[in-house]
This record gives C-alpha cells, structure tokens and sequence, in this order.
C-alpha cells in the first residue's frame, strides 16, 4: 500500500493539560479515500483538521504529511496549498471585499501571476456554478452562496484533499443538494467532520467515530 | 446596520446618489480623491470673500453633479455646524479688534466675527465637495483607489477589514442585546446594568478577538506570508483626463482670482 497522504500517529492534544481533547489518536487518509469523522461537540473533530494543517500542534505524537513529518511553520507550508480546509463558518474565511479577490488570494500566494490568478479564478467560479460572481461583494452574499464561495476559494489552489468543517451547517434544501453535486464530482481525497448523516450518506462515505479522544471504526 | 440600510455599500448609505448615472459618479476613485485634496488645499488657502464664495459655488456643482441627496446633504451639513458652534460663537471674544458689541462686559471683535464666517464658509465647501467626490464611493472602491495611491498596504488593510467585519461585529452586538432584553434586561443606573454592559463589551471584545484569530488561521491555510496581493488594477479613461483638466484649471483661477483682489 502507498504512504498515506495525511497521518496523525499517536497524537494527544489538549486545550488544558489535564483535559487532552484528543488522547492517542491515529488515523490516516491516502489517495482517493474519503472519510466522515463523526462524533459529539467538543469531542475534538474540528482541533484534529486543524493539527492536520498545522494550525495548532500537538503535544505529544506526529503529524506526517505526503510523506513526511511535520512539526514547525515552515514544515506547514506547503501542506496548507496540498490540504484545503474548509472552514466551519464561512465568514471566517471569506475576508476580501469581493469575491473574485477572495478566490485568487491562494493562488496569488502560490506564486501565480495576475492573468493566470485571474484565470484560475474564473475557471473555479464556472465549475462550481458561480459564473458571474467575480464582482459581488462577499458580505452580502446569502449563506449558501457564502459557503459555495469559501470552497471555491479553497478549490482554486487545486488542493489534493479537501478537509471539510461542517461544510452543509446552515444550507437549504437547494444549496445542500448544490453542494452534494459539486462535492461528488471532486476526485480529490476527504476528511470531513460533520453531524450531518444526510450529507454523509449522500456522499457515500466510511465512517469513523472520534470518542474518549480517540478513533473508533466502530 | 442591516444588509438593506447599507444599500449598495456606499461610504455613507444616506448618501447613495439620487440617479446613478450622475456623470462625476463614472470618475475614476483616485482622481475623485486628489481632487478632493487640492479643493480642500485651496479653500483653506483663500482669505477674500468672493473666491470663497465661488469655492462654495463649485462644490454644490459637483454635489449637483454626484446627484446627492438634497436632505440628507443638508442634514450632513447642519452637523457640520453644530459640532462647529461654540468654536464659531467663541471666535468674536477670544480675537482682539474694532469691538462690534459687548456682552456681558466682553467686547466681540469685526475681526472676530469675519474670521469666524470665514472658517464656516470654507468647512461647508470643503465638506460639501468631500460628499461629492469620496461620499458616493462604494467603500471597497475607496479602499482599492487608496492602495493604488500609494497609501501604506496596512492602514488600507486596516480600512478594508474593517468594512468588512464592522458589520458582523455590530450583528454579533446586536444578537447579544437581544438575547439581553429576552431576559427581561431593561438599562436602569444601577451596579447590575453598569456590570452587564461590562460583560456585554467584554463578550464583544473576546468574540471579536476569536474571530480575528480565526480568519488569520483561514487566511494562513491559503498560504498567506504577511505579504497582500492586490488584484483589481482599475484603468482611468479619457473623461478622467478632462475632469481632471477642467478642475485643475477651475482651482487654478481661484487661486489667480485670491492673488489678484
């Protein structure tokens, strides 16, 4: 079997140190696979996508990512451009005036000029039906145009794995199934933390179950 | 604010314009903003009452040309000089001169009463003309025309996050009042309603501080280093070079007009 692309071994983090959120957890995503991560609130989904990318670190354990430890700032980088995490609530990701700046500040961070950011950023908001979308301005967009937003934002670095906060908190039946659609035609690999089995079912995937702390398949 | 009030995002939604096909409405923002500049440079610079009052005269054109509201214009105005007042009423007694009247045993000086009109005169023109040229800016326009200006990327970041979140921050705000007055929280002068409105901004300031660090995690995972690429690159046209022209010549005939009385 191929190294996977994202690992936790092992890893214990806590916000308190005599309260570990998570307390030896081992998981692993290779390519193509796409698993729901289930489990009550405050159980430590959304802590694990963020030691994943290095936003948080943990306190004992390690984080390998395409095929490497990671532990520092620097190590993060790049896998931050190869794993898209979509946020919890849009508003916390969407902070460019409009939307078209908003989808090509990662590409404009990659590296990419102007015309090929420009590009990038239209061919995204046509894939994910946003058409037209370039100029609206990004407070004013209702919460599921919100949230379709935030994704092609993540979407436009071209990510290998898309990890997934709750990405259907919120949505109406038309956008739920929007995002249903959109999200089963990516072949990227995922990670998502929902509550929501409608989502989980729709999007066909295996489930595991985050308790005491630690994985369970079961 | 709620997302209707706030219209179409301009600076100031009392403000958006009567018809929006105004003709200094299609002006590029960096000019709107120099030109601004040099109107208040040279009102402030006037001390003769005729040009003074042609500077007046020029900026209820351009407020005729922005197609500004006339109430709310007004009303912008009245503020202006209310907030102006004393420092108009005083200016009589505190410049000595040819005592006009006394009151009270204070002598109030021609002197003092010319320079006070004088200040009026110029911080209604000028006002007037900021309510033309930057007023009916959509914000985000104004922030990006400030960038291509040269101004420091921070305080122009500093000025589009908080458009940007200035209004979450007020709904977050008025989420908690409310949920405040569904507690039965009626303000009286007591210890508890001073202790809960502590609790209230505080509770604002930490959500607000939390949110910050959030949206830094998010922008962090789309690769951000400290350093902001701007994308919009908007070009000025040939209506542009004739505003720019025609007011700059105005301006200048001012100024000949200053020297010359």
């Amino acid at each position: 079997m191929t190294s996977p692309l994202l690992e936790l071994r092992g890893v214990r983090f806590a916000y308190f140190h005599d309260r570990p959120v998570l307390d030896g957890v081992d998981l692993a995503l290779h390519a193509g696979e796409r698993i729901a991560l289930c489990g009550a609130n405050g159980s430590g989904k959304t802590s694990l996508l963020h030691l994943l990318v290095g936003l948080i670190h943990p306190e004992a354990g390690a984080v390998h990512a395409f095929g490497q430890p990671r532990q520092s700032e620097h190590d993060f980088r790049p896998v931050r451009a190869r794993a898209g995490l979509l946020f919890q609530d849009p508003d916390d990701q969407l902070f460019c005036p409009t939307v078209a700046e908003d989808v090509a500040f990662g590409p404009l961070n990659l590296g990419l000029g102007h015309d090929e950011a420009a590009y990038r950023v239209e061919q995204t908001l046509n894939a994910l039906g946003l058409h037209g979308y370039g100029e609206r301005i990004t407070w004013q967009l209702s919460g599921g145009e919100k949230r379709l937003v935030s994704l092609a934002a993540v979407l436009a670095m071209e990510p290998e794995v898309l990890l997934l906060d709750e990405p259907s908190n919120g949505l109406d039946e038309a956008a739920f199934a929007r995002l249903v659609a959109i999200l089963n035609g990516l072949d990227q690999a995922m990670l998502l933390v929902s509550h929501d089995a409608r989502l989980i079912e729709a999007l066909g995937m295996r489930r595991v179950w985050l308790r005491a702390g630690r994985i369970e398949t079961q | 604010m709620s997302r209707g009030e706030r219209g179409q995002g301009a600076l100031w939604s009392g403000l958006a314009p009567v018809r929006p096909d105004a003709p200094l409405l299609a002006l590029d923002a960096r000019l709107r903003i120099l030109a601004l500049g040099a109107f208040a440079l040279v009102a402030v610079g006037l001390g003769h009452w005729p040009p003074l009052l042609a500077t007046l005269l020029l900026a209820s054109a351009l407020a005729l040309a922005a197609a500004l509201p006339l109430r709310a214009t007004l009303k912008a105005l009245l503020v202006l000089d209310g907030f102006m007042l004393a420092a108009l009423l005083l200016l009589p007694f505190t410049l000595p001169g040819t005592p006009l009247f006394t009151l009270f045993g204070l002598p109030a000086s021609v002197e003092g009463l010319h320079r006070a009109l004088l200040i009026a005169l110029k911080a209604n023109a000028v006002l007037l003309a900021a309510l033309a040229l930057v007023g009916s800016l959509e914000t985000v326009a104004l922030g990006h025309a400030l960038h291509h200006l040269r101004l420091p990327d921070k305080l122009v970041q500093l000025f589009l996050f908080s458009v940007r979140y200035l209004d979450l921050i007020q709904r977050e705000y008025a989420r908690l009042r409310l949920a405040m007055r569904a507690r039965a929280f009626v303000p009286r002068s007591n210890l508890h309603t001073w202790r809960s409105y502590g609790y209230l901004f505080g509770m604002l300031l930490v959500r607000a501080l939390a949110r910050a660090e959030r949206i830094q995690a998010a922008m962090r995972c789309r690769g951000f280093d400290g350093h902001y690429h701007h994308f919009r690159h908007p070009p000025a046209g040939a209506h542009d070079l004739q505003f720019a022209l025609l007011f700059g010549a105005t301006l200048g005939a001012l100024l000949a007009w200053e020297l010359l009385v």
